[in-house]
């Protein structure tokens, strides 16, 4: 800017830098507005409450079959696996898996759980039933050769994109879910009862 | 003051006197307006979008007054409309089968700007609102179909909002703010109600009158690709043009009558369209427990969902392995100096991000992301990446037409493909059909610079009859 040589201008540049500040202040002001609006978007307090641990009966899961329960608004898989399945989780090949010992932290792997079966006892496989693609339930247990997109493979399949799991939640490779399906807090309240949501000790 | 001395009598002119820019601003867009007189069955499209416009907010309103947006109610005041409301069937079947026919009207209105260069200079800008409207529009229909709350609205909702969650580090918190709960749910529903039918349409009308005034100020391109103000008579109007009203507003009812029969044969034969139009799923109630199984978005949306889906690890290779030699390509393309070694720059770090096998390497999902909303995007960068020296296809090498059709049907074959439930070939030939649709854009600074055009005439090629 160059120096001022008349009254005049030298008000004229009083009067710019006024305007400038005012605007600085105004947009300070408008952006603060803007905060009701954006916070309004997130999840309200009654969303936020709406999480309670749930409880589920463990005899009525009979060998092969799964139960679905409610935790959080999203499905939540109890897949009782014979003895048949657990092998065919244990004879998978590691290479064909994207994340065969559940180490990436998308979508942390409770460190109980942090096996091949993914599960605290081998026959109990509990998972949250959402791909980690885009989040569609994946259909399943599918037995091995009945459907193309699994192949010889045991395990689920996401509708929605393709993505492969086997029945331990674990993802193939190659598809388009990164990470194995999330395990969620859990712990058994006694053999036949287990607590979905909470795996606090005490 | 003093009156505005007005031309017109009596009531005309008793209004034109206080304010003029009623009839000022009709001459400048109807009964002056002069619009290229050969102009053919293509430039049919833009009138018939409008038309479908109204049909939507008109519809739309009357929806409303029946409509429950509540994850309880919502499903069931639509059966509600389907069953009970008198009347509510046909209102509702005209507002979902106009839905479908916007996005027709609209392919084929995008069609014909890239038959005859209809975005380039001097109208670009007419052409970036025109992409704006596009962008616009997909955000309606996506918004607008969650409302029936049936399986596809809740599934597809889940997954498109899913697709914010790929961004890196930001990803899931923003899902959750936009859904508003941890999972798709009332107040998901809600705010989507909110979008469809104030948010969006505000800002929809509002792109239309810029994209209709931006039009004006420049004038219409033609199939011949002339500029007839380039050519105007002794008194000051394009020797090629004729008045928009009354000729082109006669010519646009004709072709509006034709689409209408089109239209309402859909609506009372066959509105479902053999579960085009309305998905057989979303007669089903939405279960947040079990996905349908097989989904897929709604038609209009398919090919870009193809190129989603087509994004897996391995094809990552074939993708940076592309990304390299299209660096390449531009790196030779420029002077030497810093524009090239930013060039270099550029195209390691994305190369880092995109390999597999890179400790920085992105998710494919992530990278799926990216593609889809290039796919999508990359139609505003039409006017500068089209270096043809002329306009039209007409007088285009012949094989620019031919690319063009290729690119259509590459179109379309990624349209069909997103319609079907994923099978390995499939995804092959979506990789295939990927690559050759982004080489058609990204190519395009080359290709269409290359091969004999035709001579273009002074005067456009026009009959009369």
């Amino acid at each position: 800017m160059s120096t001022p040589t008349t009254a005049a201008e030298a008000a004229d540049g009083e009067r710019r830098t006024a305007v400038i500040a005012t605007c600085v202040v105004g947009g300070a002001g408008a952006v603060a507005a803007l905060v009701p609006f954006v916070s309004s978007f997130a999840p309200s307090e009654r969303a936020k409450a709406a999480g309670a641990p749930v409880e589920v009966d463990l005899s009525s899961v009979a060998p092969g079959e799964m139960k679905t329960v409610e935790w959080r608004g999203k499905p939540v898989w109890i897949l009782h696996r014979t003895p048949e399945m657990i092998d065919e989780v244990k004879n998978t090949a590691a290479d064909r898996l994207a994340d065969p010992n559940s180490e990436r932290t998308a979508y942390p792997t409770p460190p109980y759980a942090k096996n091949t079966l993914r599960s605290i006892k081998p026959e109990y496989f509990i998972a949250v039933g959402i791909c980690t693609h885009l989040g569609c339930s994946p259909v399943g247990p599918k037995a091995p050769n009945t459907d193309p997109a699994l192949g010889p493979d045991a395990g689920f399949l996401c509708p929605c994109h393709g993505s492969t799991f086997d029945l331990a939640g674990r993802v193939f490779k190659n598809k388009p879910a990164p990470d194995n399906l999330e395990v969620p807090p859990h712990k058994y309240l006694s053999d036949a009862v287990v607590l979905i949501g909470d795996d606090s000790k005490a | 003051m003093a009156l505005h001395k007005s031309e017109y009598k009596g009531l005309l002119g008793w209004i034109d006197s206080r304010m003029p820019t009623l009839m000022s601003e009709y001459k400048k867009h109807m009964s002056e307006y002069y619009a290229p007189k050969n102009f053919n069955f293509w430039y049919f499209f833009g009138s018939f979008a409008l038309v479908v416009l109204v049909i939507q907010i008109v519809t739309g309103i009357f929806l409303v007054m029946h409509y429950k947006p509540d994850a309880r109610y919502a499903f069931e005041s639509v059966e509600y409309i389907m069953r009970e409301v008198p009347g509510g069937w046909f209102i509702r079947y005209m507002h979902s089968t106009g839905a479908s026919f916007f996005f027709i009207v609209v392919y084929l209105h995008m069609f014909r700007g890239l038959l005859y260069g209809s975005y380039r200079k001097p109208r670009e800008l007419v052409w970036i609102f025109g992409c704006l409207i596009f962008l616009c529009l997909m955000g309606e229909a996506f918004f607008g179909y969650l409302l029936p709350w049936g399986q596809m609205s809740y599934w597809g909702a889940q997954v498109i909002v899913n697709l914010f969650s790929a961004i890196p580090l930001i990803g899931p918190d923003l899902s959750v703010w936009i859904r508003g709960d941890y999972v798709v749910s009332d107040a998901t529903l809600n705010r989507f109600f909110a979008f469809h039918v104030i948010a969006i349409p505000l800002v929809l009308l509002g792109l239309v009158v810029a994209h209709i005034l931006a039009l004006h100020d420049v004038g219409s391109n033609n199939p011949d690709g002339i500029e007839i103000k380039d050519r105007k008579g002794l008194d000051g109007k394009p020797l090629d043009g004729i008045p928009f009203h009354p000729y082109y507003t006669v010519h646009d009812i004709f072709g509006l009558a034709i689409f209408l029969m089109v239209f309402f044969a859909v609506v009372f034969l066959a509105p479902e369209m053999g579960g085009y139009f309305l998905e057989w799923n979303n007669f089903i109630p939405a279960d947040p427990l079990v996905t349908p199984p097989h989904i897929a978005p709604v038609w209009y949306f398919t090919p870009f969902y193809s190129i989603l889906r087509a994004t897996t690890s391995d094809f990552m290779w074939v993708l940076a392995a592309g990304t390299a030699a299209y660096a390449a390509l531009i790196y030779f393309a420029l002077p030497r100096g810093r524009w090239r070694y930013a060039t270099l720059a550029a195209t390691l770090v994305v190369l880092v991000l995109m390999l597999p096998k890179s400790p920085l390497a992105l998710d494919p999902k992530f990278w799926g992301v990216v593609l889809m909303g290039v796919s999508v995007l990359i139609f505003f960068a039409l006017p500068w990446i089209d270096q043809s020296p002329v306009k039209s296809m007409r007088y285009r090498p012949g094989w620019h037409f031919w690319l063009l059709i290729g690119f259509v049907v590459d179109f379309l074959v990624l349209g069909y493909l997103g319609t079907q439930p994923p099978a390995p070939t499939l995804t092959y030939i979506a990789q295939l059909g990927t690559l050759l649709y982004f080489a058609f854009f990204f190519l395009m600074p080359w290709w269409s610079r290359a091969g004999e055009c035709k001579p273009v005439p002074e005067r456009v090629t026009f009959a009369a009859h």
